[in-house]
């Protein structure tokens, strides 16, 4: 059992009246893929986003790598190795691939980008992704499929040298061979050393590439588990009643008020 | 053309199957209709409008192509197409400046001011607006310190420093006054916008009338300030280049811009990189040079319609929009603050979770636009000679905002470029001017330029929806 990479420990968030995250603790690995699962409205973008400073969290500790760190903007977790890819992709349409890519961390001076070597950079990225698809890096990403544009956005995640990577739901809009291509994806960049933290609704696929599954009940952590001690059906009643049999919240139905 | 191979040495990029550098003229030609075909128009329907209306203006009047008119038009539209110029980058983000024309008209006010009174503005204002004029720049550098934007807090402060010295009139200093200005009334805008988080439209319509009132104030109702009598001042939007200079501009427009364009295209393509056919650019780059030769050479010929004086040369107006096309056109697709631009203005979000500062990048295009129309001011009062209390009026904003939308800039944000400003103001000046010749009212011209403004927001509107449906 490695350590963490990265540590969340009684994290909550609240949007006004409303107590989204409740007490969340959540332990990434590196090499390892976790699986982030519950309902819908459960809470999983919210925790992504928090980790990535899109949200400030009011209370709870972040440690990365056994530090403290404060993750007050994306910039600050992208310092650290951080990367998301967002169930809304993020990406704008009116860029081409490469601008999208390095968007916010083009290279060269401020006063002339260099142009070629984010060209190449991307191409070689998406090469290295097996991408076979995109007609050219200049496309622009308003003329491209949904698959494409979820490719992209991956490929933007791994084009730094990031540690930690966050995929929020990225195959909910793909075709059965694209996610195929996805999840091999998925497994060979913890293969490669880096910590994933995998969203899915399809426990067909948490369970073939994921190592580790944490449950997300109503904003609480129901259960963190291997995914090898665990069967289809007790994550199924984790997600939907926060309990099965002697996993899951104590008193789910007090968990609620 | 064929396929060009990329590095060798790198395995992965020969393994990326279908990606490709470069297309043949045939696919390339073929990737542009299927771009306009989605909707994605550019400036071509307004190329074309312009082509018509020129084959129009002229089989209808034997003065439009005239040598004196087609000179006289470019001064006429000048100023205004400048503003236009500003105003594209406020639009790349999905917002509007109202404000701009009025903007123009105070900065123009002020400079005016500061000519005719010697550099005495105290004396010129009296001293209770001198005192308020001199606290809301301090009230712009402030702000702009706040948004930490700093060429805006120096501009804005350059214009204190001017103000309070009294430093004897100069054409110079009154040109750099006016463009300080009109800075720091960007300033005020960009932050009521961005860190506030008022809404563009009403922010900068109050801003209208609040400068229209300043306006007022500095020239008096039905006032005029002359600055006809400064040779500089008077030659920005009359005076032309010599024989030599039209023909060294040109050697310098045209050759940099094919140096510029031939070297990138040839750089690209020897490193593997995407690339538009060879054909395709070279006719571009003859094309221009031809263009930028013809016009000279008609240019630097006696054009003046009194025999006993000779007019000839390319007019100063040339150079100037040239020059304010290139920087706009290298900061937006050559800086990070233009690649930020294009981003806030296609998904602000977006821009956001990639860690741009959104705030600052939109506060910052309204610096830009009054910038910008501030020196539009300039050439348009230089045009007429003076400034009044009608100066940058309500029809100065509708032509530019007009020239930014009709030459294909989206008013949703995230398309656009600064030559579309270009091409769009060349359009209204030709209607404007064509219609004059033509004797029609004042009415119709401003029934048809409201028309042609439709038209092109109704391109605008239908190339986006074709846009949103195709493709995905
Ligand atoms: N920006 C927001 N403002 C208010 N409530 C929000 C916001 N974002 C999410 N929520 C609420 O937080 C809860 C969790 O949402 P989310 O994290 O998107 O769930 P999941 O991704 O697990 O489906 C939902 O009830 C949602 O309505
Ligand atoms: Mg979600």
């Amino acid at each position: 059992m490695t350590e963490p990479i990265l540590e969340l420990h009684g994290l909550n968030k609240s949007f006004g009246p409303v107590h989204v995250l409740h007490d969340v603790d959540f332990a990434v690995r590196a090499g390892e893929v976790t699986a982030l699962v519950g309902d819908n409205g459960a809470g999983k973008s919210t925790l992504v986003k928090c980790i990535a400073g899109i949200y400030t969290s009011d209370s709870g500790d972040v440690r990365f790598q056994g530090e403290e760190v404060h993750i007050r903007g994306p910039k600050d977790a992208a310092a650290l190795g951080i990367e998301v890819v967002y169930q809304d992709l993020a990406l704008a349409d009116n860029l081409d691939i490469v601008q999208n890519m390095f968007l916010g961390r083009e290279r060269g001076s401020g006063w002339l980008l260099d142009e070629a070597s984010m060209e190449r950079a991307a191409r070689e990225t998406l090469a290295s992704l097996s991408v076979r698809t995109v007609k050219s890096v200049r496309t622009p990403v308003a003329s491209l499929s949904g698959g494409q544009r979820q490719t992209v956005a991956i490929a933007k995640s791994v084009l730094w040298d990031s540690k930690v990577v966050l995929l929020d739901e990225p195959t909910a809009a793909l075709g059965v061979a694209q996610t195929r291509q996805v999840l091999d994806l998925v497994r060979r960049l913890a293969e490669q050393g880096l910590g994933v933290v995998l969203i899915s609704h399809n426990m067909a696929d948490v369970f073939e590439v994921s190592d580790r599954i944490s449950v997300l009940y109503l904003g609480r952590v129901a259960a963190e588990v291997q995914t090898k001690e665990v069967t289809h059906g007790q994550v199924v009643e984790l997600i939907t009643a926060g309990r099965s049999g002697e996993l899951g919240l104590a008193r789910p139905d007090s968990a609620v008020l | 053309m064929t396929q060009t191979p990329t590095a060798s040495s790198d395995r992965a990029i020969t393994d990326f199957g279908i990606d490709t550098t470069t297309l043949s003229t045939a696919e390339a030609v073929r990737d542009y209709l299927a771009r306009v075909r989605a909707g994605q128009l550019g400036s071509l329907p307004a190329l074309l409008g312009l082509i018509a209306l020129v084959i129009m203006f002229s089989a209808l009047s034997d003065v439009f192509l005239s040598l004196n008119n087609v000179a006289n038009l470019l001064a006429q539209g000048a100023g205004q197409t400048m503003i236009a110029m500003g105003i594209v980058f406020v639009l790349l983000v999905g917002e509007i400046d109202l404000s701009a024309g009025t903007a123009s008209g105070a900065a123009g006010a002020v400079l005016a001011m500061h000519f005719v009174h010697d550099g005495n503005l105290l004396g010129g204002m009296g001293s209770t607006v001198f005192i308020v004029f001199n606290l809301v720049l301090a009230l712009a550098v402030v702000l702009a310190l706040l948004l930490r934007i700093w060429p805006g807090a120096a501009l804005a402060g350059v214009a204190i420093v001017i103000s309070v010295s009294g430093m004897t009139a100069n054409p110079w200093l009154e040109m750099l006054l006016a463009l300080c200005v009109g800075a720091a009334m960007g300033c005020i805008t960009g932050f009521l916008v961005a860190r506030i988080g008022m809404p563009s439209f009403v922010v900068t319509l109050a801003l209208f009338l609040t400068w229209q009132g300043v306006i007022l104030q500095f020239i008096g109702e039905g006032g005029t300030l002359g600055i006809s009598s400064s040779p500089v001042l008077n030659k920005v939007a009359n005076g032309n280049l010599s024989t030599l200079g039209s023909w060294a501009l040109f050697a310098v427009g045209a050759g940099g811009f094919g140096a510029l364009m031939l070297g990138q295209h040839f750089s690209r393509l020897r490193r593997g990189l995407v690339t538009q056919p060879t054909p395709l650019v070279l006719f571009k780059v003859g094309g221009v040079a031809a263009l930028g030769a013809v016009a000279t050479m008609l240019l630097t010929i006696n054009r003046s319609p009194n025999p006993s004086i000779v007019i000839s040369g390319v007019p100063y107006v040339v150079p100037i929009v040239l020059a304010l096309l290139t920087l706009g056109t290298y900061v937006l697709n050559r800086t990070s603050y233009g690649r930020h631009i294009y981003a806030v203005g296609g998904n602000r979000e977006a821009a956001r979770r990639a860690g741009i500062n959104v705030t600052k990048i939109r506060a910052s295009v309204f610096i830009v636009s009054s910038s910008v129309a501030a020196l539009g001011a300039i050439v348009y009062s230089s045009k007429v000679g003076s400034v009044d209390a009608q100066a940058g009026g309500l029809n100065t904003l509708l032509f530019a905002v007009g020239a930014a939308v009709i030459g294909g800039t989206s008013l949703f944000g995230g398309r656009g470029r600064v030559f579309d400003a270009v091409i769009g103001g060349t359009v209204l000046a030709v209607v404007a001017n064509g219609l004059g010749l033509l004797r029609q009212p004042a009415a119709v011209v401003a029934i048809v330029t409201g028309l042609v403004l439709l038209l092109a927001a109704m391109v605008d509107a239908l190339s986006r929806r074709r846009a949103a449906t195709a493709g995905r």
